[in-house]
């Protein structure tokens, strides 16, 4: 079980926050590369998932998986979104996604007037807050193989 | 996992006093650093607005509440739900235009103005009006462009306390930078 990294993405698709803990393959472009990358493809997620489903969905598109690693994704109805990656053996995280939304980032970011919503989040105490949640959940675990 | 439960609508009570004086000192310096009663208006839902914006990431995250599919559901939650959760009131929802993209607050007493009495001098004051900007603010970030203004103002005479809500357009998603 372990956690790779997560993204955190606003409404215009501008990556608020990326923290990464257990990711061993690096992508090879800079950072600002892989933000649009991410963007690019969940945005398409989204309306291929909406254009495909037969019957009218409640919640959209959750997660996908690889033969590696397992994406998941949860957004609020204010479009930000929270993208984590992890091993295949996390089922569904749902409730986790949306306390980091939730207690970490409406709590430390949202109520913090001197934090722009509109940038990435400089603030330190949203940053150690979100690390030790993610280190504390059951599944994270740093010598992962 | 076990989701906490202790964030609800409950936990953080106050008395709303506090929260009523706060308004009423910051319309009455609002007064004295404007000239006109248009500018002092334009700025409380100027703020209000400021507010809405970040005000709806914190509604989302405690009411749990998903993405309306009509403006008479999103009627209904910010009725009973949001109104009751940060005013701990709950406006009675009428006049629906027939098109369904119009409809009416009334507000039976409106917790801003408990302590107030207009001055004459103040007749085209809308006292109450961050509450508009509020809602814009927090629609606006809900994909919905919404115009919210007093009809009525007991303020001013009338029997009840009115803001009236029209919806405008649905905003569309933004694709990200670089993309088509």
């Amino acid at each position: 079980m372990t956690i790779h990294n997560l993204y955190i993405f606003d409404r215009n698709g501008i990556c608020l926050h990326y923290s990464e803990w257990n990711r061993r393959k690096q992508a090879g472009i800079s950072k600002d590369e892989e933000y649009k990358l991410m963007y690019g493809m969940l945005y398409s997620i989204r309306s291929f998932v909406s254009k495909m489903s037969p019957t009218d969905m409640k919640d959209g598109f959750l997660s996908f998986q690889t033969s590696k690693y397992k994406l998941h994704y949860y957004e609020t109805p204010s479009g930000v979104k929270v993208v984590m990656n992890t091993d295949l053996s996390v089922g569904s995280i749902r409730d986790i996604l949306h306390q980091i939304y939730s207690t970490i980032y409406v709590e430390y970011v949202v109520k913090n007037a001197l934090c722009s919503l509109n940038d990435p989040i400089q603030s330190e105490l949203f940053r150690a807050k979100l690390d030790s949640y993610i280190r504390s959940l059951p599944f994270f675990s740093a010598r992962a193989g | 996992m076990s989701r906490q439960t202790n964030r609800g609508t409950e936990s953080k009570k106050m008395s709303s006093e506090l929260f009523t004086l706060t308004y009423g000192a910051l319309v009455t310096q609002l007064c004295k650093d404007y000239e006109n009663d248009e500018d002092v208006n334009k700025q409380l839902e100027k703020m209000g607005y400021n507010i809405g914006v970040r005000l709806i990431e914190d509604f989302l995250a405690r009411s749990n509440v998903g993405r309306c599919h009509d403006f008479r559901e999103t009627a209904d939650v910010i009725a009973k739900v949001a109104f009751k959760m940060y005013l701990g009131i709950t406006p009675t929802i009428t006049n629906w235009s027939p098109a369904g993209d119009e409809f009416s607050l009334i507000l039976e007493n409106n917790p801003l103005v408990d302590f107030v009495e207009l001055p004459d001098n103040h007749s085209t004051l809308v006292y109450s009006n961050l509450l508009c900007g509020v809602l814009r603010g927090s629609l606006e970030m809900v994909q919905m462009a919404v115009d919210v203004k007093f009809a009525q103002d007991t303020l001013k005479g009338d029997s009840v306390t009115e803001i009236r809500m029209k919806f405008i357009r649905r905003i569309e998603d933004n694709l990200p930078a670089g993309e088509e």
